[in-house]
């Protein structure tokens, strides 16, 4: 077994683990490529199947071409595709940039709390109805108790200290200095009524593992990530406000590869371009302990 | 269009076995200031492997805080640490050299922290082990040193660090060595090397040493990329704990998956294969994997699934393996080596959850042999409980037998977690299985007939106005809908025909009267246990209790028996045979109607003088 052959295998236990022990299992699903793997490694672990429901958290910042090739392969794969939203925070225009709002409350509205009331069942959720082809809203109003994320341990300081069964308390907060243990692969799957857990099978993960796995298995990825031949493309992705393509000539998955190995991003972190990690020191930090993603 | 320069595309080319190339886990754990974080801040800035910008990231903030700048900042990237100046979870970097990939688990020292430091170790294929030459061997390097043996880390070395402030001296090198080795001799690790370094001053780092001319051993880079990964867990007798058991209906997929990852071993289509300890044997069929050429055989740390030849019930948390080979140990008391991490002491008695592979058995705590106290990290022969941080000698018992190795052989399945109180609260290894004694179950059983308060009414006089004997009916099968029915007609039946009976399903003990437990316990032996208890007092009161069930073994069936003793159990299979040991008291074949299948049954009744033959 190669690196990567062991990196699917640690990663499909543990989904099972997760499809196990969670009854209300969702997966979240950001559309970029990270999660894409992660959705691909739920087909691995289920045998061609996704048997949970993948959840979306809508900003109306999303660049629109990730919500129509979310919704394609929705359609093409038959997934299980619900997605929630702060309303309210749309509506009312509490937004950045054209609101009177900084990034990181911005974020925290439209992601971190639209996050927890829609993983608690408080605000509507939308499903995508097979037959009539569009969002209805979503009758099934109940907790999920067990969220599966595709963060990265590499991607910044916070990550590297996950646990991959990690638990959010009723608030939804995360308790960094009291975590429980892991061995043996054995994870924390009890947890008290009210409280939920966060699943990461992608930790040890890699930005340019995620890029070989993406070539070798040719998994298809949003086109955001390759040079259409203005010299740009997208290396993370979030919303428009916030995030900037970088300088790449890159155009398919090989020469991206190329580019992370001993290119120009050999050595430049992955979420450069992202504004919120650098509003203050350690404001990813803050956002995570209270929910995001 | 062009995008890299012949260079790039030649280092591209060598480099095209990049996902080939191996990766360790390493965790380096010492006491607290030791300075393990400034090790792990020299091995990424050294060998070129932080983000560009980091560094200077750090330094800028450092000058902003007015701290001078340290290596360990690099790492303790989360706000309170760097407050506190301690690291207090296991973070991991990812740093490379010519030979391969390695992941630090940075582990911390604070004996506040251990359950990360452990959450770390266990990741790992080797350890470091950091002791500051200038204040020697302190609580936790003794700590960290039984954990890491405790864990089956065979890989470790000890650097010690901060050699700059002792002037380099060879003599407190020495000293070290032979008090640490001692140490660990005692606990039968035995490291692989001693290294005198100075992570402040990059010295014996990535370069050898000008400072220590005396020192004629490897670097620690040196060192690392030296460590051995682990390697033939494929050439193991085959181990292959099941995770789940899949029936997808979508898309009309029929295949009924047995998944799991191979612990050790290999498996291949056509093998014959044994499931423990429910002890039901098959054949494999098929071996499944999404978007892979089709397989014929999957090896050790493959995440894979199976389909075997017969339809028999095999439920999660079993353990399969090939006949001919060593089979795993069978048994409901064993031996273990317990490390506690848990809020709450573990208690002598007390019922914990086990997590052995992928079974999930509740234990209970029968003897507490020996502690090794975490304050004084002496042996305590007279403790009765294991506090946080203890490790000790510990029997646990189960109601139902386990199927587990012992460490010394294959460690997956000698490895366990016990719960408590949703929480992970303690890790352990077994040491050896236990034979003597009497079981948990009998001696429960045995304290309850000696309190069993009885009324007035006997069994005889219950005959007498009856007319028939008090029995436990059990029907078994594959097919639960066919076994339900079954029962429930046979209750009917017998019911008109003027006897005392009584159907309940497991789904009334389960939402009933377990209810009270219903989050916590969620083990279905539990459930089968509650169901015994249930039938000794319906036998007992003289009628004919029947219950359906699917998905039972032999061991569920034992207990059901011997919970409802004195009273008889007779069981009833419906389809294929599925037991092995326990002895069935009818088959009826799934294709019978129902008619000739009560037939059999009253004729079965008969014999067991339930039914008085004047009487029907």
């Amino acid at each position: 077994m190669d690196n990567l052959d062991k990196l699917e295998a640690q990663s499909v236990y543990i989904l099972r683990e997760a499809y196990r022990e969670f009854k209300n299992l969702v997966m979240l699903w950001s559309i970029g490529k990270d999660s894409t793997v992660l959705l691909w490694l739920v087909r691995k672990a289920f045998f061609g199947h996704v048997p949970l429901p993948l959840l979306h958290i809508d900003t109306h910042f999303k660049i629109p071409v990730m919500i129509e090739y979310r919704d394609r392969l929705a359609r093409d794969w038959g997934l299980n595709m619900v997605y929630g939203e702060n309303t309210e925070a749309i509506g009312n225009r509490e937004t950045y940039p054209d609101g009177a709002c900084d990034r990181i409350a911005c974020c925290k509205k439209l992601k971190t709390e639209a996050l927890k009331y829609t993983l608690a069942g408080e605000w509507p959720r939308y499903r995508f109805d097979h037959s009539k082809g569009r969002y209805i809203p979503d009758e099934n109003k109940e907790q999920y108790t067990g969220v599966i994320v595709g963060v990265r341990a590499d991607e910044e300081g916070s990550r590297s200290k996950e646990r991959y069964f990690s638990p959010r308390d009723r608030e939804n907060d995360w308790d960094v200095g009291d975590q429980p243990p892991e061995l043996w692969n054995q994870f924390k799957t009890d947890f008290a009524p009210g409280t939920h857990v966060r699943i990461h099978p992608l930790l040890d993960w890699t930005e340019l593992n995620i890029w070989e796995y993406i070539e070798r298995e040719k998994i298809p990825v949003v086109s955001l990530y390759f040079n259409q031949g203005d010299g740009k493309r997208y290396r993370s992705l979030g919303c428009y406000p916030c995030t900037s393509p970088v300088d790449s000539e890159a155009r398919t998955v090989s020469e991206i590869i190329a580019e992370l190995r001993h290119g120009k991003f050999a050595d430049v972190a992955e979420r450069s371009g992202r504004e919120q990690d650098k509003e203050d020191d350690g404001g990813l930090e803050t956002l995570r302990r209270e929910g995001y993603m | 269009m062009k995008t890299l320069s012949i260079e790039n595309e030649i280092k591209e080319i060598s480099d095209a076995a990049d996902t080939r190339r191996g990766r360790l886990n390493i965790v380096i754990t010492g006491h607290v200031d030791h300075g393990k974080s400034t090790v792990i801040g020299r091995l990424l800035a050294d060998t070129g492997s932080l983000p560009r910008g980091r560094l200077e990231q750090v330094k800028t903030m450092c000058e902003k805080n007015a701290k001078p700048f340290e290596y360990a900042f690099l790492l303790d990237a989360l706000k309170d640490e760097r407050s506190q100046g301690i690291t207090i979870d296991s973070a991991r970097c990812f740093f490379k050299t010519k030979k391969r990939d390695y992941i630090v688990i940075d582990a911390p020292g604070h004996v506040e922290f251990l359950k990360n430091m452990v959450t770390g170790a266990a990741r790992a294929e080797a350890a470091l082990l950091v002791i500051c030459a200038s204040e020697g061997i302190q609580e936790n390097s003794r700590r960290h040193g039984y954990l890491v043996s405790m864990l089956g880390i065979r890989q470790v070395v000890i650097l010690l660090n901060k050699m700059d402030l002792v002037n380099y001296d060879q003599l407190v090198y020495d000293r070290l060595v032979s008090e640490y080795g001692k140490f660990l001799s005692e606990l039968n690790v035995t490291p692989v090397s001693f290294i005198p370094i100075s992570a402040r001053e990059g010295v014996n780092i990535t370069a050898a040493s000008k400072e220590m001319p005396w020192y004629r051993g490897l670097t620690l880079l040196e060192q690392l990329d030296g460590f051995q990964q682990q390697k033939g867990k494929e050439y193991l007798p085959l181990r292959f704990p099941l995770q789940d058991v899949y029936k997808f209906t979508r898309k009309n997929d029929d295949r009924r998956i047995l998944a799991g990852t191979i612990e050790t071993g290999i498996v291949r289509v056509g093998d014959e294969v044994i499931f423990l300890p429910s002890h039901k044997r098959s054949r494999i069929r098929s071996i499944e994997a999404f978007n892979v050429p089709r397989k014929t055989e999957a090896g050790a740390g493959e995440a894979i699934g199976v389909t075997i030849e017969t339809q028999i019930y095999i439920k999660a948390g079993e353990i399969m393996v090939k006949p001919g080979e060593t089979m795993p140990r069978i048994n409901s008391r064993i031996k273990s080596n317990i490390f506690w991490m848990g809020k709450s002491p573990l208690i002598k008695g007390k019922t914990y959850k086990m997590k052995l592979a992928t079974s999930r058995v509740n234990v209970s705590v029968a003897e507490i042999l020996h502690v090794l106290d975490a304050v004084d990290l002496r042996m305590n022969y007279h403790k009765q409980q294991l506090d946080r941080h203890d490790v000790g000698e510990v029997i646990l018992e189960s109601v139902k037998p386990v199927a587990f190795d012992y460490a010394s052989v294959i460690e997956g399945t000698a490895r366990f977690v016990l719960v408590d109180n949703y929480e992970i609260a303690g890790g352990g290894t077994i040491i050896e299985e236990i034979d003597n004694g009497e079981t948990l179950l009998e001696k429960h059983i045995h304290e309850r007939e000696i309190a069993w308060d009885k009324g007035f009414v006997t069994a005889v006089d219950r005959f007498n106005r009856y007319k028939h004997t008090s029995k436990f009916i059990v029907l078994t099968g594959e097919a639960y809908d066919e076994v339900t029915s079954f029962a429930k007609e046979l209750e009917r039946k017998l019911f008109l025909d003027g006897y005392h009976t009584y159907y309940i399903g497991l789904n009334n003990v389960i939402s009933g009267i377990g209810s009270d437990t219903r989050n916590i316990g969620r083990d279905a032996g539990d459930s089968i246990m509650r169901l015994g208890e249930l039938a000794r007092i319906i036998t007992d009161s003289g009628q004919i209790l029947i219950t359906a069930l699917t998905g039972v073994d032999d061991y569920d069936l034992e207990i059901l028996k011997l919970l409802n003793e004195p009273a008889e159990i007779i069981v009833i299979n419906v389809g294929p045979a599925a037991f092995s040991r326990f002895n069935v008291d009818l088959e009826i074949p799934d294709d019978n109607n129902l008619d000739v299948a009560i037939g059999d049954i009253y004729e079965l009744l008969k014999k067991k003088e339930v039914i008085v033959e004047y009487y029907i």
